[in-house]
């Protein structure tokens, strides 16, 4: 499948993937991520039932300590 | 705008600090300078020597509660500014509350999981307001690459999106107080839009 995620095209050796399964996929390694696809939130308890299809758009934003 | 215009146009608006260390004790005092009238603060620790380098907080403030110090702090520069003060560590559950009368909200905490928590939280409860995150800023230099990027409708994240603190990047006053004060840059420009 073809997908943008942040801001990208990405061809992935699937034709669906969980978010869960898209994160591990991508070797994301940071521990704290907040997600969206085709501009919905997608809460880190929903990663492993909503899927991500060709087509889709996928953002994932990694959140830093320190403040 | 004129001084006069922009204080007259913000002296209702209510400001959500979520986290009173480097960037929310900062934060809150670029704000509190430019006249907001009405704050909201979040934050359950107490002033250690160590914050000292980088947060809006003296000597005689150590072991006080960060709530009740920058409250302290804010009422020396304009004392009709009123303070909502929640001495707590904030839960999902209590967000909607606590932030729900803000017409800002600043994200100002320390570790990534409570970020992680008020980003998914505003987003599905309070999507209307929109939430200033700090996101990368321990270190010195790479002026260059801190940005503020609109990452959802109603989410805003500044910072360099890396430097994460560590015993090698300690969180520093100048790179620290650029950030709040982005973040309170941003805050002011959302308002008087």
């Amino acid at each position: 499948m073809k997908i943008i995620l942040n801001n990208r095209f990405e061809e992935i050796e699937a034709t669906e993937l969980t978010v869960n399964e898209l994160i591990n996929y991508k070797n994301f390694s940071f521990r704290m991520l907040v997600t969206k696809v085709n501009g919905q939130l997608v809460k880190k308890v929903e990663r492993d039932n909503i899927l991500v299809r060709d087509g889709d758009t996928v953002e994932v934003l990694h959140l830093i300590s320190g403040g | 705008m004129t001084q006069k215009e922009i204080r007259e146009k913000i002296k209702d608006k209510t400001i959500g600090i979520a986290g009173c260390g480097g960037l929310g004790s900062n934060a809150a005092i670029s704000l509190a300078r430019i006249g907001i009238l009405k704050f909201v603060l979040v934050d359950f620790d107490c002033i250690d020597e160590s914050n000292l380098n980088r947060q809006y907080y003296f000597r005689d403030q150590i072991g006080i509660k960060k709530v009740e110090a920058l409250s302290d702090n804010m009422l020396k520069i304009d004392c009709n500014i009123q303070i909502e003060a929640h001495d707590l560590k904030i839960q999902s559950s209590e967000v909607k509350t606590i932030f729900g009368k803000c017409d800002i909200i600043i994200e100002a905490f320390d570790k990534s999981d409570a970020k992680t928590m008020l980003i998914e939280t505003v987003m599905e409860h309070l999507p209307d307001i929109p939430l200033i995150i700090g996101n990368g800023m321990a270190g010195f230099g790479g002026f260059d690459q801190l940005k503020i990027l609109q990452w959802a409708e109603n989410v805003f994240v500044c910072g360099d999106g890396f430097s994460e603190i560590g015993e090698e990047m300690p969180p520093l006053g100048p790179r620290v107080a650029i950030v709040a004060n982005m973040q309170a840059n941003l805050a002011l420009e959302l308002l008087l839009k």
